[in-house]
């Protein structure tokens, strides 16, 4: 029989104020097993922990039962104040009384009666524990880093400087991410490229770091510490150690007509291309979908003029196998598409363009050379009209955007309008805006200037309809402060477009089992408190995987997830989780549904020469749990047809017991 | 908000269907309008003024007749407050009190030619008419 | 192919040829529209709001008609489709109301929005397909540059109407090229030509008729196609330059079922 000790915590008012702890503690004395119950202000205090210590001596307590906020919260807590105590860890319940109970009820009365009951159950299942020990298993001592944007980089930078290996996993041919097209950057207006280049290089150069660009992960499997996991290197038909990066290739290849993805499609690139000047790796790549040696074998241009010899055309997708301690997702963003949003006649004018094309305009090394010239003819704008909130904050009724603030665009977009007034100030440059948004460091300021400064017009309203007519677009918007409508003849029209995350994130988090909320952006394992962890151990978020997030930011976020990242390769062993499957070969008939359910490939099976009651011997198939690998999701114990399989800490003996406390 | 204008407020909610708290105040509905300069009181007006319960002026606005139908409002919100729904209600309250019609049958002749489609005259009846 | 047909007031009598020419075409096309018996007026506008139940009644009649044929209905006017089809979304969708309008008629034969309502362009689009059609076309209107007129009720609410991208629709220019003519793509082709308040407020439907047939004639048409006879008739009345004509008409003229320059 137990010695079980009862601790109910007021948690200030955040239990007291619904429930009555006095007479919660003064119920479950009586409960079986029970020896001593008590109540106090804050059971996770210093104070509260040494009550529960001196009771385990005084009153030679076996199992203690702390009724009190959920356990994700202070479970850790209170087992660490047990193993103080001389206990067994394990040997601590927590009954959910404040987020499951008093936060949920209005009156005292149901609230308290609510609380015994749960009280009673976490008391039938003490009733029932047995100590448990953790395993331990080894930390192989690499990150990999999935995406190779600014998040990417700066992650792998720090985990690297930390005298760790790290992998970086980019899918384009080039590291860079959406930082290498923008032109220059809020609100210090340094250029993009001269603050991201040079960390491009430092990733190239640390030896330390290898790049697999053109790459995509296809199969992670393992766990925290020792994740498995496959990797594609697509062809790209080019000897990445033989290219020197020259560019002879990409001057002669005779298919000129590639839409540039890198310039988003505003101007051309060859079949063979580097997509940008300082491209790391700095290697060419041939675009299968256009390359007429590829596709029907005539031509070879690329192949004669290389003098370097790298031209492959038989090169195949290669996969590489390699063994992870941590990985981090630094999937990123895109713009959303603007298809259902035609009342800006994005598609029925090439001088409707979202920001990103923008910056791309006024990029020097973008297709008009950083001249500001409209799309269709190549133009100067002289009227300039941006729309902002283009598919953010829409309702989750509305058929088309998103709900969420994307959070960069208020200062982009006071970037585009202030850079467009200083270089050309015979332009008209009119904002339409819903609010503006500028919390950050000096962020308000630098709207100010744009208004003050720059004259730029700021008008709060939206942008009804854009009709394209002739040469110009007639811009329909509100000025709600004038209630009035406005019609302007515009030259250029640009749209602020939501942005999302990148759609190789979903099946990354599937091959993960890491969380996603319904937007796609990874889920922290912690709002406030563990940002930069994604729920399953061993995985680490950076950037805008994980939600929207202007580059200081995302160098923040990627140098707090390399951090713990450092802080888990630097261990050499990692305490598993006691609470894992085990089966009972005596029980067990073979039919592996366990392993079909098991998401974590932990089970395997053996064939066992087994005693039979008549004395002769038979071999049985039967399975087997790899304590390392399972992670104690219990599938297998719900699966298992003869009641085999069992959850060590929730047994099923266990949780019946808490049933019927329950329902008692 | 007096009781009146309250239970006014919650008759017009209830009737049209619109939850005008969803509006974050961007104005698009009234930037697409087409009958935004024929109009006292513009759609985003209506949303506002009947949230905050000052429903009266609208009451009394010939804006309640200039109102297309043409659901550009409707379509174009982003946070699907519908304020053409909303401009309808407020209309209905009017003409369904006695002697409010807005339009007569005895109007009618002096308002049409010769090659106006029935469609319009229905329409209309329809829109100004109980 | 039988469908249900709802006609509906103006095309019995000031468009004529919009009815006149889609029961000829229909029947090349090898569709039987068999004409809802008694049918009444839709009312010509839909009225949204969710209290107002007499009004949608003869919508509901029509609707509940085409189900007890088991057939889908077909309207043609742009009008009646938006009526009829919000009509009978809200069947489907506000069991509130569908319980009013249901008790109201007759309970104990529910109706709850399960006949499927098409406009005459998605009947051709969707149950005909375009490409047929071009097959069948005689008299192909080569070289003639028009203009699609869609106005506001074939495409909104998008939400229940779902005939195409309610911003930038394509099913009337891919009409117009089935019959052979080159389709003129202009920013107002979804905007409002006044609608009924050219009763009331002629300046403003005039306004609003001009902006969209003077785009149409930048972008460079001959003429103008549309399914509303209130359209066309601000159109007309406002003064535009270049012809008004049913697409009914039009496809008939391609069909070799109209006699050419009987416009």
């Amino acid at each position: 029989m137990q010695r079980i000790g009862v601790f109910v915590c007021w948690c200030g008012s955040n239990i007291a104020g619904t429930v009555d702890v006095q007479a919660v503690s003064e119920a479950l004395k009586s409960e079986p097993g029970v020896v001593f119950s008590a109540n106090y202000q804050y059971m996770c205090s210093q104070a509260g922990q040494n009550m529960i210590i001196e009771a385990v001596k005084k009153h030679k307590l076996t199992g203690i039962v702390v009724c009190s906020c959920s356990p994700r919260m202070h479970e850790a807590t209170f087992r660490k104040t047990a193993a103080a105590a001389g206990l067994n860890p394990y040997m601590v319940e927590i009954a959910n009384i404040r987020e499951q109970c008093s936060w949920v009820h209005k009156d005292m009365a149901t609230g308290t009666e609510k609380a015994i009951i749960l009280g009673k159950a976490a008391i039938a299942k003490v009733n029932l524990n047995t100590p448990l020990t953790p395993g331990e298993s080894p930390v192989t001592k690499r990150a990999l880093v999935i995406g190779g944007g600014i998040a990417g980089i700066q992650t792998a930078l720090d985990i690297a400087d930390a005298g760790f290996e790290v992998d970086i996993v980019e899918k384009k041919p080039t590291i860079g991410g959406k930082m290498a097209q923008l032109d220059k950057t809020f609100p210090t207006l340094d250029c993009a490229a001269c603050i991201l280049t040079p960390k491009m290089v430092d990733v190239a150069q640390n030896d330390k770091i290898r790049i697999f660009s053109y790459s995509e992960v296809t199969e992670v499997k393992g766990f925290v510490g020792n994740f498995d996991v496959k990797i594609k290197k697509k062809a790209r038909f080019v000897n990445e150690s033989l290219c020197t990066g020259c560019g002879a290739c990409t001057e002669k290849c005779p298919m000129k007509k590639v839409p540039n993805e890198f310039n988003l499609g505003m101007d051309n690139r060859r079949a063979i291309y580097i997509p940008f000047a300082q491209a790391v790796p700095k290697v060419a790549t041939i675009d299968p979908d256009y390359c007429n040696m590829l596709k029907n074998g005539k031509c070879g241009v690329c192949a004669k003029v290389c003098t370097a010899g790298a031209i492959d055309y038989t090169q195949k997708d290669e996969f590489i196998e390699e063994k992870y301690g941590a990985i981090v997702v630094a999937t990123g963003f895109n713009p959303i598409s603007m298809d259902k949003f035609d009342e800006f006649a994005y598609n029925q004018s090439k001088d409707v363009i979202t920001s990103l094309e923008f910056e791309r305009l006024t990029n020097a090394a973008g297709p008009t050379a950083g001249k500001l010239l409209r799309p269709s003819d190549g133009k100067h704008p002289h009227t300039i009209v941006f729309v902002q909130c283009v598919g953010s904050r829409c309702d989750s009724c509305a058929e088309k955007g998103k709900e969420y603030c994307s959070k960069i665009c208020c200062m982009y977009t006071a970037k585009h309008a202030m850079l467009t007034r200083d270089k050309y100030p015979d332009t008209d440059v009119y904002v339409f805006y819903i609010d503006v948004r500028t919390p950050g460091k000096s962020f308000d300021e630098f709207y100010r200037r744009a208004v003050e400064e720059y004259g730029v017009h700021y008008i709060k309203g939206m942008v009804g309809k854009v009709s394209p007519e002739g040469d110009k677009l007639k811009v329909q918007a509100s000025d709600l402060l004038n209630n009035k409508q406005l019609h302007i003849d515009a030259d250029l029209v640009v749209l602020a477009a939501a942005i999302e995350p990148d759609k190789s994130a979903r099946p990354l988090a599937t091959m993960l089992t890491a969380s996603m909320d319904t937007n796609d952006f990874f889920t922290e394992a912690h709002p406030k408190l563990r940002p930069v962890e994604s729920p399953t151990a061993g995985v680490f978020l950076s950037g805008t995987c994980q939600g929207p997030k202007d580059i200081p930011e995302t160098v923040s976020q990627a140098s707090a997830a390399a951090a713990k990242v450092i802080g888990l390769l630097a261990k050499d062993k990692l305490t598993g989780n006691p609470c894992i499957a085990s089966s009972d070969e005596l029980m067990c008939n073979g039919c592996s549904s366990c392993e079909r359910v098991c998401a974590y490939g932990a089970i395997t099976y053996v064939d066992k020469e087994f005693r039979m009651p008549d004395r002769t011997t038979a071999i049985r198939r039967v399975a087997q749990v790899n304590p390392a690998v399972c992670q104690g999701c219990g599938a297998c114990t719900v699966a298992c047809p003869s009641g085999a399989m069992d959850l060590r800490g929730f047994a099923s003996n266990q949780i019946i017991a808490e049933v019927d406390a329950i329902c008692k | 908000m007096n009781k009146a204008n309250e239970n006014l407020r919650e008759e017009i909610i209830r009737m049209s269907g619109v939850n005008p708290k969803k509006c974050m105040r961007c104005g698009k509905c009234s930037a697409t309008c087409p009958a935004f300069d024929e109009m006292e009181y513009h759609p985003h007006q209506f949303v506002n003024m009947v949230e905050s319960g000052d429903i009266e002026p609208l009451l009394n606005s010939d804006s309640l007749y200039k109102c297309l139908s043409c659901f550009a409002c409707i379509e174009r919100c982003p946070r699907s407050v519908e304020p053409a729904k909303l401009v309808e209600a407020v209309r209905l309250s009017v003409i369904r009190r006695q002697g409010e019609n807005h339009l007569t049958a005895n109007d009618i002749p002096a308002l049409i030619d010769d090659e106006m489609p029935q469609q319009a005259i229905v329409s209309a009846f329809r829109k100004y008419t109980k | 192919m039988k469908l249900s047909y709802f006609p509906g007031c103006t095309l019995k009598t000031k468009a004529k040829e919009l009815d006149f020419y889609a029961r000829k075409c229909a029947e090349v096309l090898g569709i039987t529209l068999e004409e809802i018996e008694n049918w009444q007026c839709c009312g010509g506008v839909f009225t949204t709001a969710k209290t107002e139940i007499a009004t949608k009644l003869s919508s509901v009649r029509a609707l509940k008609d085409a189900k007890a044929k088991e057939q889908a209905l077909v309207t043609v006017c742009s009008a009646c489709h938006n009526v009829i089809k919000q009509t009978n979304h809200a069947m489907q969708t506000d069991a509130e109301f569908a319980s009013k309008v249901n008790n109201y008629m007759a309970p104990e034969e529910a109706y709850n929005g399960e006949t499927a309502v098409y406009h005459y362009l998605e009947m051709l689009r969707d149950l005909v397909g375009f490409d047929a059609i071009k097959e069948k076309v005689v008299n192909p209107l080569s070289g003639k540059k028009i203009a699609a007129y869609y106005g506001c009720l074939l495409l909104r609410p998008n939400s229940v109407m779902r005939m195409d991208d309610p911003e930038n629709p394509k099913i009337m220019e891919d009409f117009i090229r089935a019959i052979g003519a080159e389709p003129v793509i202009y920013p107002y082709r979804n905007e409002c030509c006044g609608g009924y308040i050219t009763l009331e407020s002629p300046a403003l439907s005039k306004k609003k008729s001009n902006t969209v047939s003077e785009s149409a004639q930048n972008a460079g048409a001959e003429l103008m196609v549309t399914a509303c006879p209130l359209c066309r008739y601000n159109l007309v009345k406002n003064g535009s330059e270049i012809p008004v004509v049913y697409f009914t008409e039009l496809l008939a003229e391609a069909l070799g079922v109209k006699e050419a320059g009987n416009e």
